[in-house]
This record gives C-alpha cells, sequence and structure tokens, in this order.
C-alpha cells in the first residue's frame, strides 16, 4: 500500500533540477553568449567623483578604424530608476557626474579591445565639484546638491515613525541603555561580472540577454528610456552567477547595449571588467546608529528610540527602501511595546548603495543584537535567557503593524544553546576564547511591489504534454539559489512526478508571466505558491478525466511515480502519460495558471510598505572565536546556527542556503568593507575606491571558512507552499553581532563596529589596559533636523494602523507617485 | 594623447597546436589573446569563466599538462604543444566524472560559476593524491573564490567523490 501522507520530492534532500549543467559548464550565462556579427560595447567612466561635464566630443573616437558607434548622454536622456520615487539615473550621464565610475559614453566597435582603445579618444571636459565623501560632510554641506531632488541640500530621504509614546516607555524603565555603532559598508562582490547581450530580433524587436535578478524591473525600465511599448521587449534574465542583490536595479550598461543594438542592428555584447563592478555596487550601506533601549530588571523591554544615519552613495537606488528598512525590522524579534524610528539617507559621491543580502536590516541587527548582549551583562542575565523572556510569538502584530505568522525563534535559541554547550562555555572559556549568540528575523517576500498596482506578485503557466512532460513558465529568476527547483520540486510533487521530468521557462519575459523578481527572499513562497496552485489546478483537471475513465470518485486517485491510480486498488490506474491524454481528450488541450499575491499588511501609515511580508523566518546563531590579545588576530574556528524554515523543499540547497550565508556574514564580520579615499593633492584629490579589486577586497577563502553546524527548525508555516519560509538572507543577519559579543566573551573588549578587524581589537585592548572604556566604536551622533514623527498607536493602544497626526491618505493610489517601495 | 595600437582580433596572426580535452586542436588567434580568451572565444569553451582577468578570483582555473593554472594570467602563445583540460573534458563517454556527480548530488554548485574551475583543481588534487585530507582539500582549493556556498558542501562532495572513485577502482 502506498502511503497517502508520505511526501517523494518536497523535503528529501536532493539533486537540484539544474545541477548537470551546472557541473558540466554548460549554464549559459550571459557572458557565455556569442553571436553572429556580434559586436562590443564599453563604457568611459567619470575620473572625478563630482564635476559638471562642460563639452564632450566623441568625433575622434567615432572615426576610429572599427568603430560603430559612439553613444554619449544627449542619445539617453530619460531618467530611469528601480523605484518610482527616485527615477534619478542617466544610462549615460548628460551633464553632471557623480562618482568616480559614472559612465558618460560608449563605444561600440567590431572588437572589445577597439571599444577599448577608442575610449581615450573621447574628450570630456568636466569643471570640478565640491566632493561630499560621508553622511556628515553632507548635512553639513548641502551645497553644490548632488541632486536636484530629496528632502533638502544632500539629504535624500528623512523620516521619523513614532508607535506609542516612546519617552513614557523610557520612564518606565528601570535602566536604559543608549549605545551608537557604526556599520561599514560592503559589496556583494559575485564571481560573475555584470554581462549583457542585446539584439533586434528579425522581427525588429529587442531581446536582451542580461545577468539581472529583476527582468520585470528591467522590462520596464527599457520600455521608459527607450521610449518602446514593453510588447516590443524581450528581456531574458540568464542564470546569474552570484547575485546577492547586486543585479536587482536596471543599469545603465544594460540600456546603453539595449540602445546600440536598435541603432546598429546587430549583437551587441558588454561585459564588465571587475573595477567596473565595484563602480555598479549597489551594496551595504554604511550606516551610524544610536540605540536608545529601556528595561525592566527583569529584561523586558519598555521602549526604543533608533536613529539611523544612512550613506546613499551618488543616486537612490532602492535606498527609500533601505532607509525604512533600517528601522523595519528591530519589532519582529522581540517585544518592544513602544518604538521611535528615524533614518536619514543622505547622497554622497560614491558608487550608489542598494540592496545587499539582509537589506538595510543587517545594520541595525548588528546594533540591536550587541546592545542586548551588553544589556543582559548588566541585569546580570545570561544572553541565550533575556533573548527568551522578549521572544516575539506567533501571530503577534507588532508595535509597528507587521503581522507575524509561525515564529520559532524560542526553539531556534534552545537548539544552538544546546548544540554549541553554549551554558558551559559562555563566560567560562579561557581568555582569548569566546562564545557569542545573536538573533535575527527576515522577511519572508516584501508584502507590496515596488510600483503600486493590484496585480499578483508572482505567476505560473504550466503546460501538460501527451506523453507526460510538465513545461513550468514563470518569471522567477535563478541566481543560484535554486528557484528553478523549488518550482520543480513544488510541481513534481503535486503531480507524482520526479523533477527531472519538469521542464523550466524561467526568467524570461516574453515566455513566462510576471515574477517581480529574485530579491526580498520571495521567490519560494510567491512563485512557489504560484506553481502550487497551477500544479493543483492540473491535477484536479487530469483527476476528473482519470476518475471518469476508471469510473471511481476522483478522490480516491493518488498520482505517485508517474502514475494516477485507484488508492483503494493501486493497480487499477494509467500512466501519467496516460492520464494527460485522457484529460485532453475529455477537455481539450491542457494548460493551467496560478498565481499569488501577498496578504493585506494591517500597516496603513505612509512607509508601513517596507517590511510587511507573509511571513517571516527566525534564526539564532552562536560563533566561538579565539582571539589573539598580542596580535588582536581573531578567527572562528565553529559556528552553530539554528534556522526557522517552515519546511526545507529540499534540504540540500537550504543548507546551502544558510551555510552560504554564514560565510556571507563571517566575511562582513571580518573583513569586508567597500573604502575610499582621497588621491594626493598634487594629483586631483578626487575620492576614488580604495580597493577596486578581488585581491583587495577581502573575502573569506576555503581557508578561512569555520566548520558550521546547521539546524533546521520545520514547523509548517500556513502561508508558505508546503509550509516553507525563506532561507537565502535571514541566517545572514546573526552571524555579525555574534562574532563580536564572542570577541567580548573572549577578550572583554566591545567593537561597535563593523568589520571586527585586529587593528580595531589592539585599540580596543590598549583602551582597556588603560583603564578607559575597553571599547572601538563610534561616539556621536551628529544633529539631524528630523521631521515631526507620524504617530501611530500600536495595537495595544487601541491603534488602527493609521497615523493619528497625517494626511489622511487617497483610497485610490496615484500611479507611480509617492507610494512605496518595497524589497 | 598617444594612443598605441594592439593588433586586433581580426588579426589571427597566431597559431598553436594543442590536446585540448584528449582532442588534438589547432587554433589561430591575435597573438596577445590569454588562454582564457582563445578557449572562450577562438574554441567556443564557453566552460570556463571568468571573475577578475587579474588571477585573483580563480574562476577561470584549467589543467595545463595535469597542474591547475588560472588561464586569464597564461598566454595561449604559451600553451603550443601542451595538454589543456577544462571542465568540458571532465565526462568519459556522456558519463559524469564522480565529482561532477558529487557536485551536483549534495549542492556544491550553487550559482555553478566557480564550479568549472572548482572541479578541474579538485581533479588535480585527487589525481596526485588518493585520498586528501580536509585539510589538504582546504588548502588546494583557497585559490578559488566560492561567494555562494560557504565551501562546506564543495568539501563535502569532494570527499564523496574520494569514496565514489575509490569504489569504481574496487569494482
Amino acid at each position: 500500500m502506498i502511503d497517502e501522507k508520505k511526501m517523494r520530492v518536497i523535503g528529501v534532500p536532493r539533486r537540484r533540477v539544474d545541477a548537470r549543467a551546472k557541473v558540466t559548464g554548460q549554464t549559459r550565462f550571459a557572458d557565455d553568449i556569442f553571436l553572429p556579427r556580434m559586436a562590443y560595447c564599453k563604457l568611459l567612466r567619470s575620473p572625478h567623483p563630482h564635476a559638471r561635464i562642460r563639452k564632450i566630443d566623441t568625433s575622434r573616437a567615432a572615426a576610429h578604424p572599427g568603430v560603430y558607434l559612439v553613444l554619449s548622454g544627449k542619445d539617453l536622456p530619460i531618467e530611469y530608476g528601480i523605484l518610482p520615487v527616485s527615477q534619478d539615473e542617466q544610462a549615460l550621464c548628460v551633464d553632471h557626474v557623480r562618482h568616480v565610475g559614472d559612465p558618460v559614453a560608449a563605444v561600440i566597435a567590431r572588437e572589445e579591445l577597439t571599444a577599448f582603445e577608442a575610449l581615450d579618444l573621447i574628450d570630456v571636459e568636466y569643471d570640478l565639484l565640491t566632493t561630499i565623501s560621508d553622511p556628515e560632510e553632507a548635512l553639513a554641506t548641502p551645497e553644490p546638491r548632488i541632486h536636484d531632488y530629496g528632502e533638502e541640500g544632500n539629504i535624500h530621504k528623512r523620516v521619523s515613525l513614532e508607535f506609542g509614546d516612546v519617552e513614557q516607555g523610557f520612564a518606565e524603565a528601570d535602566e536604559v541603555f543608549e549605545d551608537t555603532f557604526f556599520y561599514q559598508g560592503n559589496t556583494h562582490l559575485p564571481i560573475e561580472q555584470h554581462a549583457s547581450v542585446a539584439i533586434k530580433d528579425p522581427e525588429g524587436k529587442l531581446t536582451i540577454w542580461s545577468s539581472t535578478q529583476t527582468p520585470h524591473y528591467l522590462h520596464r525600465a527599457l520600455a521608459k528610456v527607450l521610449q518602446m511599448p514593453t510588447g516590443h521587449i524581450r528581456v531574458i534574465a540568464t542564470p546569474n552567477g552570484g547575485g546577492f542583490g547586486g543585479k536587482s536595479d536596471p543599469f545603465n550598461h544594460e540600456i546603453v547595449v539595449a540602445k546600440a543594438a536598435l541603432l546598429l542592428d546587430r549583437p551587441v555584447k558588454i561585459c564588465l571588467t571587475r573595477e567596473e563592478v565595484f563602480y555598479c555596487h549597489r551594496g551595504r550601506h554604511p550606516v551610524l546608529m544610536k540605540f536608545k533601549t529601556g528595561v525592566k530588571k527583569d529584561g523586558t523591554i519598555t521602549g526604543m528610540h533608533l536613529q539611523t544615519l544612512i550613506d546613499g552613495g551618488a543616486y537612490g537606488s532602492y535606498g527609500v527602501a533601505s532607509t525604512f528598512y533600517t528601522g523595519a525590522l528591530q519589532t519582529t524579534t522581540y517585544h518592544i511595546p513602544r518604538y521611535k524610528f528615524q533614518g536619514c539617507r543622505t547622497f554622497t559621491n560614491k558608487p550608489p548603495c542598494g540592496p545587499k543580502r539582509g537589506h538595510g536590516t543587517v545594520q541595525p541587527r548588528f546594533g540591536q543584537e550587541v546592545q542586548l548582549d551588553k544589556i543582559a551583562e548588566k541585569l546580570s542575565i545570561d544572553p541565550a535567557d533575556l533573548r527568551l523572556r522578549i521572544a516575539e510569538s506567533s501571530n503577534a502584530v507588532t508595535a509597528n503593524f507587521f503581522r507575524l505568522s509561525v515564529v520559532n525563534l524560542s526553539e531556534c535559541i534552545h537548539r544552538v544553546v544546546k548544540n554549541s554547550d553554549w551554558k558551559e562555555k559562555f563566560r567560562k572559556l579561557p581568555e582569548g576564547r569566546g562564545v557569542g549568540l545573536a538573533c535575527s528575523a527576515y522577511l519572508t517576500g516584501a508584502g507590496l511591489p515596488i510600483y503600486w498596482n493590484k496585480m499578483p506578485h508572482s505567476g505560473v503557466h504550466i503546460k501538460f504534454d501527451r506523453g507526460g512532460g510538465v513545461a513550468v513558465f514563470c518569471g522567477a529568476t535563478e541566481i543560484g539559489q535554486g528557484s528553478d527547483d523549488v518550482l520543480a520540486g513544488i510541481v513534481a510533487e503535486v503531480l507524482g512526478l520526479d523533477t527531472f521530468d519538469i521542464r523550466l521557462y524561467t526568467g524570461d519575459t516574453d515566455l513566462g508571466p510576471v515574477d517581480l523578481g529574485s530579491y526580498s527572499s520571495r521567490v519560494t513562497i510567491m512563485a512557489g505558491n504560484a506553481a502550487l496552485q497551477a500544479a493543483e489546478r492540473g491535477r484536479a483537471i487530469i483527476a476528473e478525466a482519470v476518475a471518469e475513465k476508471l469510473a471511481i470518485p476522483k478522490e480516491r486517485l493518488r498520482f505517485v511515480d508517474k502514475r494516477v491510480f485507484d488508492s483503494a486498488a493501486p493497480e487499477k490506474g494509467v500512466t501519467f502519460g496516460e492520464a494527460v491524454c485522457l484529460a485532453e481528450a475529455r477537455f481539450g488541450t491542457i494548460g493551467t495558471i496560478g498565481s499569488y499575491t501577498p496578504p493585506k499588511s494591517p500597516a496603513l501609515y505612509k512607509g508601513g510598505g517596507v517590511g510587511p511580508s507573509p511571513t517571516y523566518s527566525y534564526t539564532a546563531a552562536i560563533v566561538e572565536v579565539i582571539v589573539n590579545p598580542a596580535t588582536g588576530w581573531i578567527t572562528a574556528p565553529k559556528i552553530w546556527i539554528a534556522h526557522d524554515i517552515g519546511c526545507a523543499l529540499n534540504p540540500t540547497l537550504v543548507r546551502g542556503q544558510v551555510e552560504g550565508s554564514v560565510y556571507m556574514g563571517l566575511g562582513e564580520a571580518l573583513m569586508e568593507e567597500q573604502e575610499f579615499r582621497r588621491l594626493p593633492k598634487k594629483l586631483s584629490h578626487a575620492l576614488v575606491h580604495k580597493f577596486p579589486s578581488m585581491l583587495e577586497y577581502k573575502s573569506p577563502t576555503s581557508l578561512d571558512m569555520p566548520e558550521v553546524m546547521t539546524e533546521l527548525i520545520e514547523e509548517p508555516d500556513p502561508r508558505g507552499p508546503f509550509g516553507a519560509k525563506e532561507v537565502g538572507q535571514g541566517p545572514l543577519l546573526p552571524i555579525m553581532p555574534a562574532v563580536a559579543n564572542a570577541v567580548y566573551d573572549a577578550v572583554g573588549v566591545r567593537i561597535d563596529e563593523v568589520p571586527i578587524t585586529p587593528e580595531k581589537i589592539m585599540k580596543a585592548l590598549a583602551e582597556k589596559n588603560a583603564s578607559r572604556e575597553p571599547r572601538f566604536g563610534p561616539s556621536h551622533f551628529p544633529h539631524v533636523d528630523w521631521p515631526e514623527a507620524l504617530r501611530v498607536p500600536p495595537p495595544w493602544e487601541g491603534g488602527d494602523g493609521n497615523a493619528v497626526n497625517d494626511v489622511p491618505r487617497p483610497s485610490k493610489p496615484k500611479p507611480e507617485k509617492e507610494k512605496v517601495l518595497s524589497s | 594623447m598617444i594612443t598605441i595600437t594592439l593588433p586586433t582580433e581580426s588579426q589571427k596572426s597566431a597559431h598553436i597546436r594543442l590536446t585540448l580535452n584528449g582532442e588534438a586542436t589547432d587554433v589561430s588567434f591575435a597573438p596577445y589573446k590569454t588562454l582564457l580568451e582563445v578557449l572562450r572565444e577562438d574554441l567556443g569553451h564557453t566552460g570556463t569563466k571568468h571573475g577578475c582577468e587579474l588571477g585573483e578570483c580563480g574562476a577561470c582555473a584549467v589543467l595545463l599538462d595535469g597542474k591547475p593554472v588560472l588561464s586569464c594570467l597564461l598566454l595561449a602563445l604559451e600553451c603550443d604543444g601542451k595538454n589543456v583540460l577544462t571542465v568540458e573534458g571532465l565526462d568519459v563517454d556522456g558519463k559524469l566524472h564522480p565529482l561532477q556527480d558529487a557536485f551536483a548530488d549534495l549542492g556544491a554548485a550553487q550559482c555553478g560559476y566557480c564550479t568549472p574551475a572548482i572541479l578541474v583543481t579538485a581533479k588535480a588534487l585527487l589525481d596526485q593524491s588518493s585520498n586528501p585530507s580536509r585539510d589538504q582539500i582546504r588548502e588546494a582549493l583557497s585559490g578559488n573564490l566560492c561567494r555562494c556556498t560557504g565551501y562546506q558542501q564543495i568539501f563535502e562532495a569532494v570527499e564523496a567523490a574520494i569514496v565514489r572513485i575509490a569504489g569504481e577502482r574496487n569494482d
């Protein structure tokens, strides 16, 4: 008898559906595309961090042998950007360059080398402008403005939200803690450099293959800048050789090759150099943070006030969403009855920052978890016990109106405490060795789309072949995380097939229905639920026909091992292929659709669009470190992590996402930083990237990676397909604060800044030895003219999710304007 | 401004004969090209990748006479008469190499971009030593950056392949 409950695909560790292509080198990345008559594009980039373009003369380059076309700003003047509220980029700068690396012209030539050579023949005259290098300078230097929009001067976005009277919260506290932290910026560093190939297809329409995580948003940006109907543009997201958020914006190089292909009527390719990838950036924002937290003696939080000052770099990118994200998720881990958040993002003359794994929530998570460690010590409570006391519970609605679903944070803490032998180690290891604990929560998909609309966030078509083959069409984009395997696994499970019976057509705006993209950990829940719906509809149609043929009630049918049969008499049945034929004969050609739209959020206040999610994942991690007090050298021999996944659709891939997140978190904790420096005065004195190379931008190698013990907590979440939640980003978040807390346990110094380098440890140890505060980190938070806070009474004070002092919001939002955003 | 005009790709004045994945191969190319460029652009072997073209990331590793080299740092002209193995040459008669099988089964390839170079580098290690330790595997792969996996599943896949290869030998 077949076990009806047992799943045969979901939850079984297995080879991912696209694995063979990857291990044979046949996965076709964007730069692997070579087409007949293909021309190559190179971009001329600004050597100045901030300047006006006085004059640009491309005539010498255009006359160079082998050059087909030279483009400059005037050829592509229409502004675009990922968010409707910050359409502030031009594919080639028209009159204003804002960071070293901003592109000003493009050469398209028969050979890449010729294009590169001809860049030298473009004459550009610049008028240099004052350079703004960090947020404090931006606050103090309103002129010259890097952009002519935003709040004022060089402030891009300023927000202020208050959920309950936070001062009252502090008044009720037994202790109030104030701490400042700095989180340095860092970058995604995908091994694949961004590449794109564009063609004018035989019908005269545009097709572009590109290493993008968000083909749908690129589609929209191309239509806008090229002034073409979207129906005449096809975007194919090639499998990304790593994304991590760095391929989520529509990029200037993509628009340039599209334009060039249309003008030249021949394929045009661009592949960025590694140095250029550092200029594209969109990585982690540097953030200065101030946390003020009131607690009772038992650790209960009475109120929290968080301020963030964010270095946005030269463009908006996802920055408005990033700003809200720095204040969004504090309340989703621990119960905070009164919460105030103020965030300020400034423009600076550096490559634009944007979404990197954990988007905007990583920096304040560091501050919050390190401060909790300090609170636990002051109150003489074990940090694990403290967190267990204040952990949020399932189905709670937070002070800022985020509705939680299944919350297994406490279970995560219990598991890592047990697995690591925490109680025997914490404050008990010899000098130089220590353990640190931290926790986190993360979105399982942004609850709102980037542009306001009421349409589904993901759609799936399934086509059923007479031979039993099944083809799945979806806009979801494979960036290595396994989105194709999620779709194949779900469809195979529902239809009783093997994942290798499923053909996938994904990331192609012509073939599949829209999926918003691989960002905000949204693919498993959104494309997964859409696939589940489409597969179940297909199964229902097939069951109807087979039941009729077998003359049994359809409820008795089972779909297992490529057969459809009577559960009461398993030998009575047909193959899946025969079943499809029966259905096609009965109903006509079989194809089904499915789609997914997240549930409505109760956060109705302005800014409440950033942070809601169908459900949140939870993680706890313990890091063990060894710190050499003589050198400050720090190693992490072992990491224990527990992740609340709901259901691991493919445990092999889930573990890979957890370990990959731990790895990337450890890189951020110990070494990765996006640093800038001034060239000497006798040169240009320009603000340049300190080390735009993979050698000098340090990232962990196979020698640096500790052993990771991963445990998955699987209580199915009713919102997820088969109960699944996210795993791609959440497990990164606790690593950095856990390292900082472990360093304190090891040598008794607080490093309130990321990365935690030997130099900083040595400085803090020197402070300790001089009997000063044993700490390295920022000491002040500059003055910001905050706007009046939007006051939103939390649910337990009778709030309805609206601000009490905001103008009423229109019930029907204006398209493309003012509306928020997510990622 | 002085512009140095280099020979362009259309001037395929250089010519070498090498053994590529066991097959005698003649190729003409512009003399400035690296082995990486000639493999990808002139020989259509796009399995070998690039991440920096400066010898920093390891994504372009191939085996030259059995030893891992960074093909982005090697002029193709230096490879005349040599034996080059790329990821395309790992499987035999359509059957995956045990390393490829293990990488596919155990999650060692996520985005798959660094995978071809890691596979050939691991093969060089296993050709040299039938039972390397975890530390030797770490050491051998320390020049190949992977941003996805955190390396652990790569180590496990190499170790699983060692067991599978030993099993095949005993069969």
